[in-house]
């Protein structure tokens, strides 16, 4: 079947370094000992942890529970002891900690309870329900939930669905290797999402420098009797970008203001289709993931690896040269410099590579720039870098925004050409977290001015309620004085009637007030981490006794009034 | 542990490489000119660097600028070569010097140095020059004065007078000043024919200068050190008005290939408005850019 392929712009091509690591199959790493699984590891709502020290866990038993319909869950990779849950360095380029669930593996990987599914006599709902509590997320880096992108968007009919094995950065093997050890069941995963979104066609692109991955998906797609396509892409970094597969396969442009599906396309991982499949017609949550270990190590090769191996036992299977000074988790491109060599392998770490001082040379001092626009034209989505680039020195950020910065990808290809070694992705980051936080900031003052003038108003009303009622109190007063003047009881029994009347309506408001708080949840304990509301649970129930006091210490003095009176 | 920050990879590429290949384009037009006037224009590419180099190291050291980084750049270098080539090549040494001077420290550092220069230093230099002095900056040396290296150094190191039989004008001023002369009755094709002057295309000698430039303007062009579209946008700027007035009246105006290959076109196409920094950068820009640039060096080149 000829396929008409399209063209995106710019584009670098980087030496791919590719061959070191394909040349054993995937290697199945040891049981570490220790295994330090952090809650969150997708994007979204934190899970919550199910588990506390000392619980024994089960193979793919859950430990982490969805936080929200855009979360996923997190399980246990092996069976053992929880020694803790605490807080953990993260595999972040930050390092800060992360909660993590620490697990003492005791050997014997013994499995929960797990059985095969058939999807097909499930409704959608179920399968996207399923998907999420396996913690199926994307596997391509960017981890995000992939039950929540298998619902077509409702008013425009989904066309292609796109399936990504192009894998374009250098060093980065994980992909080929899955596709050409593990291709029926990638193309058995791919019908899964192609039932949940029935799509007119599915495209599955991989770059053309991976022959032998291209031949064991076609092989998978006769055998399983699927009708995809299966397209070797040019080899062009960041072909394997979402939108520049898409883009590629299909023609279509994917702006940051819109998300694929309302183009009629989406867009999955090879190694998430495989991962689905297990999840379904396995039971078997996301527990590990195949991690490439290469650049300056002895023995490179792919691995499946435990979620939650630290780096250092990663590292002992491909043996670091003496030389290397750094440790990058994904690619070249893209990736970052490991915090530690405690932090641990998650769903998203798809390569370990080991640099040296040779392999990746310390940049070059930073020049001015001399506005070559080498960038625009390296730029896969057509932006013009040097522009972002002086608006962002400038901190002018409303330009930044009007040369559509936040269609950056952040694919580095600016920075990789730029003669003045400008680490212009840097400058745009920059811009754009200090765009999101004044967005935040302008959000919340907003919300604080709308309360005050709420207030205001309330105040106002409240005062002219408050006249309006000692008006028609002091006229009623001087309608009532002649029958006060009539009859003696009248004058006694009047004030105690008001006098209670009152109490009684003060009760009634103070209840409706109560009612009121316990209805409305407060706004700012919406989306908070895990460690926060464990601090609010141990406030409250410090509190609550005190509380008990309180509401006694006021229902004795009120008697205590009433007894006065 | 330091920070650091993706990508990890780059190119092997820095202005320097940029700067060191843009001089290496300029070989071919600068061998030609050796060729057609010996070796006193290396002279003064010398004087010009030495010149460009010490106001540049003096300019960093009063701003403050790392020393090392900056003056390894080239870019000083390529400023001083393109005074050398722009300017008559038997002007005065102190004449290439002060516009060199005034190239460094003016156009570039006073405003900010590397990157941030709105013109390009080489033709402040030669717009200054020409406006403070005027007759030394039209002494074109005639492509048949045959004088020997000592005579043309006496001329530039000033301790020779400089006679008027020793300057000369452009081949573009001599068809100017003969069609002037002619009142009507010169056409171009009379005056072209006059063969101590023109050669096969435009100015006898020049345009093998001008063949030069071209040459390394491709060069650049093949290692994508410059696009096409300044260059390209400018000689078609220049070769349509030129064209048009040609097709006009050819008994008046010279043919395009001749204004192509004469003055400045072929240095201008693809080393001048090709200067990134006071280009554009975007390719339609370079396009209107270039273009605007070649018709107002044709109108430059034809008022008077």
């Amino acid at each position: 079947m000829l396929q008409q392929l399209f063209k995106f712009k710019g584009g670098v091509k980087p030496d791919p370094n590719k061959t070191p690591s394909v040349q054993a199959p995937i290697g199945t790493a040891p049981l570490p000992a220790l295994l330090i699984v952090p809650l969150h590891q997708s994007i979204g709502g934190v899970p919550n942890p199910l588990v506390k020290a000392g619980d024994y866990v089960f193979k793919g038993q859950r430990i982490g529970d969805p936080d929200k319909w855009i979360s996923s869950a997190v399980h246990a990779p092996t069976s053992g002891t929880v020694l803790a849950v605490e807080e953990r360095v993260a595999s972040h380029p930050s390092g800060l900690p992360t909660l993590s669930v620490v697990i003492e593996p005791d050997g014997r990987d013994e499995w929960i309870e797990h059985t095969p599914l058939d999807y097909n006599a499930l409704e959608p709902e179920r399968v996207r329900e399923i998907l999420r509590d396996s913690g199926v997320v994307g596997l391509g880096g960017a981890v995000f939930p992939s039950h929540a992108k298998l619902a077509p968007a409702k008013a425009v009919p989904m066309d292609d669905l796109v399936i990504n094995g192009a894998e374009c950065e250098p060093f980065m093997t994980c992909d080929d290797l899955l596709m050409r050890e593990r291709g029926e069941e990638i193309v058995r995963g791919i019908g899964i999402f192609r039932d949940l979104l029935k799509p007119k066609r599915v495209l599955i692109g991989i770059e053309d420098n991976k022959p032998q991955a291209v031949d064991a998906i076609k092989a998978a797609v006769e055998k399983v009797g699927e009708n995809f396509s299966v397209i070797a892409v040019p080899t062009r970094y960041p072909a394997g970008g979402a939108k520049q597969l898409i883009r590629v396969l299909t023609g279509k442009e994917v702006p940051a203001s819109k998300r694929s599906p309302e183009m009629g396309v989406q867009c999955f991982n090879v190694a998430t289709a495989y991962t689905a499949w297990r999840a379904i017609a396995h039971g078997e949550p996301v527990l590990s993931r195949i991690v490439t270990v290469t650049g300056n190590v002895e023995r490179p090769r792919n691995w499946e690896i435990l979620l939650g191996t630290p780096l250092k036992d990663v590292l002992a299977l491909g043996q670091p040269k003496p030389d290397t000074n750094r440790y990058l988790m994904g690619g070249p491109m893209m990736g970052f410099e490991m915090p530690s060599l405690e932090a641990p392998i998650v769903k998203a770490s798809n390569c370990i590579i080991a640099g040296s001082m040779a392999m990746f040379p310390p940049v070059a001092p930073e020049m001015p720039c001399i506005r070559c626009g080498a960038c625009a034209e390296a730029c896969p989505h057509e932006l013009q870098p040097f522009e972002m680039y002086w608006f962002s020195r400038a901190k002018n950020f409303g330009k930044t925004q009007e040369y559509n910065i936040f269609d950056c990808i952040e694919c580095g290809c600016c920075s990789y050409v730029c003669p003045s070694h400008i680490p212009l992705v840097q400058y745009f980051r920059f811009s754009k977290s200090e765009i999101w936080s004044r967005e935040r900031e302008k959000n919340m003052a907003d919300a604080a001015k709308a309360r005050f003038e709420l207030r205001n108003e309330r105040d106002e009303r409240e005062k002219a309620e408050k006249a309006a009622r000692l008006a028609k109190a002091a006229a009623a007063k001087t309608t009532e004085k002649k029958p006060e003047s009539a009859g003696e009881p009248a004058t006694a029994d009047v004030p105690v009637d008001a006098d209670a009347a009152k109490k009684a309506a003060i009760a009634a408001a103070m209840e409706r007030a109560r009612q009121q708080r316990e209805a409305i949840q407060p706004k700012n304990t919406d989306g908070l981490t895990v460690a926060q509301r464990k601090e609010i649970a141990e406030i409250e129930a410090r509190r609550a006794p005190l509380q008990a006091q309180q509401t006694t210490f006021n229902a004795e003095t009120q008697s205590s009034q009433r007894e006065e009176q | 542990m330091n920070f650091t920050t993706p990508p990890y990879l780059s190119q092997n590429v820095s202005v320097r490489r940029v700067m060191l290949q843009v001089l290496v384009a300029l070989l071919p037009g600068l061998a030609a000119y050796v060729w057609l006037l010996g070796p006193v224009i290396l002279v003064q590419t010398t004087i010009a660097t030495i010149a460009a180099l010490l106001a540049e190291a003096c300019m960093l050291k009063l701003l403050k600028k790392p020393l090392g980084l900056f003056l390894g750049d080239g870019s000083a270098i390529v400023t001083a070569w393109l005074i050398a080539l722009a300017f008559p090549p038997l002007a005065p040494w102190w004449l290439i010097v002060v516009g060199t001077l005034f190239a460094i420290v003016v156009a570039k550092h006073l405003y900010g140095g590397l990157g941030q220069n709105p013109f390009n230093p080489a033709m402040i230099a030669f717009a200054v020059c020409i406006v403070s002095f005027p007759s030394l900056m039209s002494q074109w040396p005639p492509v048949d004065l045959h004088a020997g290296i000592g005579e043309q150094l006496a001329l530039v190191f000033g301790y020779a007078p400089r006679l008027d039989a020793m300057s000369g004008a452009t081949p573009l001023d001599a068809l100017k000043t003969a069609l002037k002369l002619g009142e009507g009755s010169a056409t171009v094709t009379a005056v072209l024919a006059d063969a101590q002057t023109f050669g096969r295309i435009a100015g006898k000698g020049w345009e093998w200068v001008a063949a030069g430039y071209l040459l390394g303007g491709l060069w650049l062009w093949h290692r994508r050190i410059v696009s096409w579209h300044a260059p390209m946008s400018f000689l078609a700027g220049i070769a349509l008005l030129a064209g048009a007035l040609w097709l006009f009246n050819p008994a008046q105006f010279a043919n395009p290939l001749f204004h192509l290959f004469s003055g400045g076109s072929m240095l201008g196409a693809f080393f001048i408005v090709t200067d990134p920094v006071s280009g554009c950068t975007t390719p339609k820009g370079k396009l209107i850019f270039g273009f605007a640039a070649g018709i107002l060096a044709y109108l430059i080149r034809s008022a008077h």
